[in-house]
């Protein structure tokens, strides 16, 4: 009986081609996006801990302005990826009229939007 | 041969490519190693042209799998230049002078040269149940079941598949974990489940890790699918199902 031959694995998959190396990449992402739920949930803590002023003072220090613009960068990156394969997850069908990609896309981007414009009104408004 | 191939032999007489063909003949190699040949360089030659030229004038040891030549059959799958791709709907003059390197699929066992092992496969197809279920009727059935255009619309595009299997090839998830579930037979399960006329439930398979769960939307199963099936949105569409099912009290187990 023949044997099969079976390739051994190869370890660098995702440097082979482009498409798997920025699909790691945007993967990686996530872990930016955790730090910067880590990151609100201390900020809620201050708030609620009245500890707010410790936590603006360490919010200041340029490493860790470093870490958040790099954080909301790799967050926005994450996002608007997931929205844009959103259509993918979503077939909606009005009376056998498919909904176009397009605006599934765009119906997701515009509420981010509105949310994003929401809580920047409610945390920038003079009180 | 007519006039006009045989004028044509003559001036590719002048001109060849580089192929460069994976061989693996159990018993002689100890895994794969790649011979070299040079084929006419023809307008109209596809890579399993070249591939045949090879077994019928340089080497007739030279094994791969065909049947159509059409992409329909799905059987001439294989690796061209790193890209999974239908070898007979890939043209030579689209790598130029070559040289143009050909291997078996990526992600299977390698039966000989560039011929794989598609058993693995065969038996998650099945595990899905790809055919219409229907309950509590008796054989032979005598009932028409019409559709209407949109019922037909609902799955058409899951039904273009050919099991060509470049979207396992093309899979990372698959090629690490060869207990993927994977593209096409989520596809195909997606393309009864979607179906008027089918009353199966295929749940239990699809809900599991190593079937859709397992996907991490790398994407890469669309974008070398020769038919357009676009495995990934039947995937993503299944997870939707399965989540639902599974939260919601109404949803049926």
């Amino acid at each position: 009986m023949t044997v099969a031959y079976r390739p051994r694995r190869d370890r660098l998959w995702f440097a082979r081609t482009r498409s798997y190396t920025l699909f790691v990449l945007r993967e990686l992402t996530s872990v930016f996006v955790a730090w910067a739920v880590a990151f609100t949930l201390m900020l809620l803590a201050a708030v609620l801990g009245g500890t707010l002023p410790q936590f603006a003072a360490l919010a200041a220090r340029p490493w860790m302005i470093a870490l958040n613009v790099v954080a909301l960068a790799a967050t926005v990156f994450h996002a608007v990826t997931f929205l844009n394969l959103a259509p993918k997850a979503t077939v909606v069908r009005l009376d056998g009229w498919r909904v176009p990609a397009w605006m599934i896309q765009g119906g997701n981007h515009t509420a981010w939007a509105l949310v994003s414009l929401l809580v920047a009104y409610l945390v920038l408004r003079t009180p | 041969m007519t006039d006009t191939t045989r004028e044509l032999r003559r001036e590719a007489g002048t001109r060849t490519i580089r192929m460069e063909i994976a061989r693996y003949r159990p018993g002689r190699d100890a895994e794969p190693v790649f011979e070299g040949y040079d084929v006419p360089l023809m307008a109209d030659w596809a890579v399993l042209d070249g591939l045949t030229y090879v077994k019928d004038r340089l080497d007739g040891s030279l094994s791969f799998r065909w049947s159509c030549r059409m992409g329909v059959c799905g059987s001439c799958g294989m690796t061209v230049n790193g890209e999974p791709r239908l070898t007979c709907g890939t043209f030579l003059t689209e790598y130029g002078g070559g040289p143009v390197r050909i291997e078996p699929l990526k992600g299977f066992p390698i039966i000989r040269d560039l011929i794989v092992d598609i058993e693995g496969f065969l038996a998650k197809l099945s595990s899905v149940r790809p055919w219409l279920v229907r309950e509590g009727e008796e054989l032979p059935l005598g009932t028409e079941y019409a559709q209407t255009p949109a019922q037909l619309e609902a799955y058409k595009q899951y039904s273009e598949c050919i099991n060509c299997l470049l979207c396992y090839s093309a899979c990372p998830v698959y090629v690490l974990d060869p207990d993927f579930l994977g593209p096409a037979a989520i596809a195909l399960a997606q393309r009864y489940n979607l179906d008027s006329r089918d009353m199966g439930d295929r749940f239990d398979v699809l809900n599991a890790e190593e079937a859709v769960w397992g996907c991490t939307f790398v994407g890469e199963c669309t974008r070398v699918c020769p038919k357009h099936v676009d495995p990934a949105e039947a995937i993503q569409r299944y997870k939707v199902t399965a989540a639902m099912r599974s939260v919601l009290p109404w949803g049926r187990r």
